[in-house]
């Protein structure tokens, strides 16, 4: 049971990543698809933030007396994907507002029905 | 010495001209920066081509900073080759893109459309030429966000639920593939692609890291569509402007493939992984279900681009066929159909964009009788179309030789079997349109159709005549794809 | 020029040929002429090699490498000789008598017919003399290719529906079965290259040489081996050259002239006759040469009855090939050449007749032979040596498949070439008959009602006087360049029946290095 925390936040990670794929997958508003996304994105943003942590390293910040450090590098691929994610759900949601535009629904079916008479 | 950061450039120089794009916004002095720049991506490419060939692998640290921590470019035979498919392309497509995109986008967003453009293309040259795992992701978002809203810019409205749909699926794609890339990054320790090749052999066995090839290998397949995880695909070549499908079509999907095979030859090129965890089976399963669902989809779809779409889902089985051989000749027979793929269905659109550029529509009843109104663009498409079904003289013939030998290599009949039923499908589609357009006559209320301009027809026949070119003479497209394939396979034997 | 340039030069010149016929097409006499002299000029060079190849010389001219290891090369021998020379020398034929033809028939789109017509030519002559198996196959496909358009040439429903089962059949063989054929065989030899003797030997286990072998018969559509036959009488849409000249000479014995290709460079024949794999093939090809016959005698369209016998005729050279003897062989080739001239110029009548009095149906052709008796002489001349009866050519061709089989203790083929003359007599002389002895019917003087067998006559009905007939006395021949090319191959066939020797011993090389 020693491991237990380490391993508590993989299962936080999984039913996090999965409650945003059930949640893309299964609702059909477009903007609850992009929340679902987002869910999905984050839980693996914690996935790479909690494998930079070394058991009782600091902050990597060049200080005496300190000779354990936490990993920095998970945090600024994070810091990237972030970047990439703000760009994707803005993106998406510019994309939601163009929709609702031409379509006057942002709901999968009515879309789906509309686009078949066409 | 400029020569030593020809690499670097070949990402920096589309980048910068993006933004420069939207700052000039003037749509014919955009146009002609994004032709320039094209240009110069395919000397630049070719350039390092010849270097590759010369003097063997370039590697580029970016920054100055040493691999495994800093970021590393490398350039061999296999990503110098995807290069100039993916430059050459981008350098036939801008010229092409002009008119198109005119008749096909609005005319006060024009600007931002060769900024994406740009963008795509330096993702897309980006994803091909670096040597990160982490930063193949970066270039992978670059290239997809900016597909995104190429794909939404046409005036068809569908072109925007296509971009959305899309937008959700390669998400996930991309996202599954940091998956594997973090899983890979707790246990070497390393992201750079190299490094991790010489590091994975020894914890091969480890189940962390057969989860990530499944990560990567799964999230990469939704990009370059591999059945049934190709649902993006069909709608999103459809309903985009017909210069965007020409451009993904012939670089998109391929830069996907190229991903696919670095992780599954170099990454984790150390070990047999295709037999230890038997992919393969499901690669080739998977292939086959495309080679014959997109064949035989494609036959009854009424929208030409749509038709093209699914068939390129065909194609792309073909390949993967190909690369989960696992052999020389079966990688150099899914390398080389990258290449070749490329031109034919790249022309393919190509013609699509000039019919619909005359009659506004990709619809095949529309097309009716235009065989004698717009014989150059039709004859083109006759040629592509028996260049997709692998007559002797084009390039589809020479993809599907290797791809026939590899099988038969192998003893695999039944699969060498299937290969040539499923491209006779192919006969079925494109005469289907090929005796609409020349044995029906014109719709009675269309005005008189003229033959395309120029500056569509040049790139398309160059395109065309490069399907045949290296049709005829195939060795030296076999040759390159032979020596990469020797390379990615030579690690094991 | 040397025999190593006249080999790019007679495959290529009639490309340059189409290329100055699209030029001239305005003009429809240049481009005639552009025609005529481009397969004069193709046929003096064909003709030219034939001296070096019968003193032993093999020609041979590399154009450059296809794939790694394969190149697209050409070696003239005897068995391509013979075949070039009959495709180019009755281009010159056929296209004297397409000038009357098309004319006489008021065909549209006339350029694109001759373009074809020139293109298709080419690729003949580089299956003629293509020096390994994937040449051969490039121009095969080619061949395919570009005689689609003459094929759907009017355009109709039912050319559509003709071109769609033309095409289906032929390049769906071609892919499915010989494609895969060559690719196996280059798998396990590493060569694709026409060597006597064969490559074969000893690279292939004996259990698979007959499934190899039914990959490459059936996979050669072109040789019309049942069941893919059908393409060949579907083809007759086409106009009457088209017929006579493609689908009974060029495509057709492209095929046949692959058959025997395979037979002996590929398998060479001690293989075929160590192993037996040829025949249960031999024995679809006896099957197909009778079952043909009877169709045709059931078909009253003249052309449709002509695609059968020619169906019929081309198992007798599978036959010839599949009996692995060296006089089958010899047969077969002669066959080729025998048929060649019979056949081409049975179209030639039908078409003829076609042109002068619009019927197309036998049963309409009563007493036709009083209005058109150098035709029908013509034809029954040709028929003659088809069924194969002194003094004409035919008789050599089945004499010595006869013996092959008697010789290879097959007497059930004797039978079947026995019985298969007495069939040829049943369809073809009933014809002449009826068009010398029979009063003409009043009501087929009308040629309205033919409509549905032949489209084109439906374009100008009543056109029964005027350009389209030559008159003298009461003779209604065809344009008199329909009949003279018509009377010159039946001539033809005579001429050969005293030649036969001089073919037999031109082809013997190609035996050697089989001891059988």
């Amino acid at each position: 049971m020693m491991e237990f925390p380490g391993q508590l936040i993989y299962w936080i990670v999984v039913v996090m990543m999965m409650m945003g794929f059930y949640i893309v997958i299964a609702q059909g508003n477009f903007v609850k698809k992009i929340v679902g996304l987002n869910v999905f994105q984050v839980s693996v943003f914690l996935l790479y933030i909690t494998m930079g942590k070394v058991t009782g390293g600091t902050a990597p910040i060049l200080a005496d007396g300190i000779e354990i450090y936490s990993n920095p590098l998970p945090h600024v691929l994070i810091l990237t994907a972030i970047v990439v994610g703000v760009a994707t759900t803005s993106l998406g949601l510019a994309l939601v507002v163009r929709i609702n535009e031409e379509y006057g629904t942002i709901e999968d079916d009515d879309i789906l029905e509309q686009e078949s008479d066409a | 010495m400029i020569t030593d950061h020809l690499v670097v450039l070949q990402i920096i120089i589309p980048l910068m001209a993006a933004p420069l794009c939207v700052f000039i916004r003037n749509a014919n002095v955009t146009w002609a920066l994004a032709t320039v720049i094209s240009w110069i991506c395919l000397a630049i490419s070719i350039t390092l081509m010849q270097q590759v060939m010369a003097t063997g692998e370039i590697i580029y640290e970016l920054g100055g900073w040493a691999a495994p921590w800093g970021i590393e470019y490398r350039v061999d035979m296999l990503n110098a080759w995807v290069l100039v498919i993916v430059t050459s392309i981008g350098a036939v497509v801008t010229p092409y893109a002009k008119l198109s995109a005119e008749k096909e986008i609005d005319n006060d967003r024009l600007y931002i459309f060769y900024a994406m453009l740009l963008l795509c293309e330096t993702g897309l040259l980006g994803i091909t030429v670096t040597g990160d795992a982490f930063n193949l992701f970066v270039f992978l978002e670059i290239s997809a966000l900016s597909t995104y809203v190429l794909i939404s810019m046409g005036k068809d409205r569908r072109g925007l639920t296509a971009a959305y749909r899309y937008l959700i699926m390669g998400t996930l794609g991309a996202t599954f593939y940091i998956v594997g890339v973090g899983l890979l990054y707790m246990q070497t320790g390393s992201l750079n692609i190299a490094d991790l090749g010489n590091l994975i052999p020894d914890i091969a066995d480890n189940r962390t890291v057969q989860a990530a090839l499944a990560f990567m290998t799964v999230g990469l397949c939704v990009k370059l569509a591999l059945f049934p995880l190709h649902m993006w695909l069909p709608n999103a070549y459809a309903f985009a402007p017909s210069v965007v499908t020409v451009f993904l079509a012939a670089t998109a999907t391929k830069v996907a493939v190229y991903a696919l095979v670095r992780v599954i030859f170099t990454i984790f090129g150390g070990v047999d992984i295709l037999e230890a965890v038997q992919i393969s089976d499901v690669l080739i399963a998977m292939a086959i279900v495309a080679m014959f669902a997109g064949s035989a989809v494609a036959i009854y779809q009424t929208n030409i681009k749509r038709m093209l779409a699914y068939s390129s889902l065909a194609q792309i089985g073909y390949m993967i066929l190909g690369l989960s051989m696992n052999s020389v000749l079966g990688v150099s027979a899914g390398l080389v159909h990258l290449f070749n793929h490329a031109m034919i269905k790249g022309g393919l659109f190509m013609v699509m964009g000039c019919v619909v550029y005359r009659i506004g529509s990709a619809k095949l009843d529309d097309m009716a009788g235009l065989g004698k109104q717009m014989p150059v663009t039709m004859g083109a498409f006759v040629l592509g179309g028996l260049s997709l079904i692998g007559v002797p003289l084009t390039v589809g013939f020479v993809s599907k030789w290797a791809l026939l030998q590899a099988a038969l290599e192998k003893g695999w009949w039944p699969i060498a079997v299937l290969i040539v039923i499923s491209s006779l499908m192919a006969v079925i589609y494109i005469w289907r349109v090929i005796e609409v357009v020349y044995f029906q006559a014109a719709p009675a209320g269309r005005a008189a159709v003229k033959e395309a301009p120029l500056m569509m027809m040049i790139p398309m026949l160059t395109l065309i005549g490069a399907a045949y070119y290296f049709g005829i003479d195939g060795t030296t497209t076999m040759d390159i794809a032979g020596r990469a394939a020797e390379a990615l396979i030579g690690g094991l034997k | 020029m040397t025999p190593e340039q006249i080999i790019p030069w007679s495959i290529g010149l009639p490309l340059l040929g189409a290329f100055g016929i699209w030029i001239t097409g305005k003009s429809p006499n240049l481009r005639e002429s552009v025609t005529l002299i481009t397969a004069v000029i193709v046929f003096v060079m064909v003709a030219s090699l034939f001296d070096n190849v019968s003193a032993g010389d093999r020609p041979s001219w590399v154009f450059g490498n296809m794939l790694p290891g394969l190149s697209i090369s050409f070696v003239v021998e005897p068995l391509g000789m013979v075949f070039a020379g009959i495709a180019s020398f009755l281009w010159i034929i056929t296209t004297v008598y397409t000038v009357g033809y098309m004319r006489g028939h008021h065909e549209q789109n006339q350029t694109r017919f001759y373009i074809c017509f020139a293109v298709a030519i080419s690729s003949a002559l580089g299956i003629a003399f293509s020096g390994n198996m994937l040449t051969l196959f490039v121009f095969y496909e080619i061949l395919t290719i570009s005689t689609f358009p003459l094929v759907t040439h009017s355009g109709t429903p039912e050319a559509k529906r003709a071109g769609r089962i033309y095409l289906g059949i032929l390049i769906g063989t071609s892919i499915a079965l010989q494609l895969l054929a060559i690719v196996w065989t280059y798998t396990l030899t590493g060569t694709l290259d026409f060597t006597p003797g064969g490559i074969l030997e000893g690279k292939v286990a004996p259990v698979m040489v007959s499934v190899l072998l039914a990959l490459y018969i059936f996979g050669i559509g072109k040789a019309a081996l049942m069941p893919f036959h059908r393409w060949l009488p579907a083809a007759m849409v086409a106009p009457t050259p088209v017929s006579a000249l493609l689908h009974a000479v060029a495509v057709v014995k492209a095929g046949v002239f692959t058959v025997l290709k395979v037979t002996v460079y590929i398998f060479g024949i001690d293989l075929l006759q160590a192993t037996d794999a040829g025949l249960w093939i031999a024995y679809m090809a006896a099957t197909t040469i009778l079952l043909a016959s009877i169709i045709a005698m059931r078909k009253d369209n003249l052309k449709a009855r002509l695609a059968y016998s020619t169906i019929s005729q081309l198992s007798y050279i599978i036959l010839g090939a599949m009996m692995a003897s060296s006089l089958g062989i010899l047969g077969g080739a002669m066959h080729i050449v025998m048929h060649a001239f019979g056949k081409i110029t049975l179209f030639f009548c039908a078409g003829a007749i076609m042109v002068a009095s619009h019927k197309t149906e036998i049963s309409q052709m009563n007493g036709l032979g009083r209005k058109m008796p150098i035709t029908f002489i013509c034809f029954l001349i040709a028929s003659l040596s088809i069924i194969g009866l002194p003094p004409f050519g035919g008789v050599w061709s089945k004499w010595y498949l006869a013996l092959a089989a008697a010789d290879t203790g097959q007497i059930i083929f004797v039978a079947v070439l026995m019985i298969s003359s007495l069939l040829n007599v049943a369809y073809l002389i009933p014809i002449v008959v009826r068009a010398f002895y029979n009063d003409p019917d009043p009501e087929t003087q009308n040629d309205h009602d033919d409509q549905g067998h032949d489209a084109e006559a439906a374009h100008h009905p009543g056109d029964a006087g005027g350009a389209n007939q030559w008159k003298i006395g009461t003779m209604r021949e065809a344009p008199i360049a329909c009949v003279g090319a018509l009377a010159f191959t039946a001539m033809g066939c005579f001429v050969l029946f005293f030649y036969a020797d001089r073919i037999q011993a031109f082809l013997l090389p190609i035996l050697e290095g089989a001891n059988g």
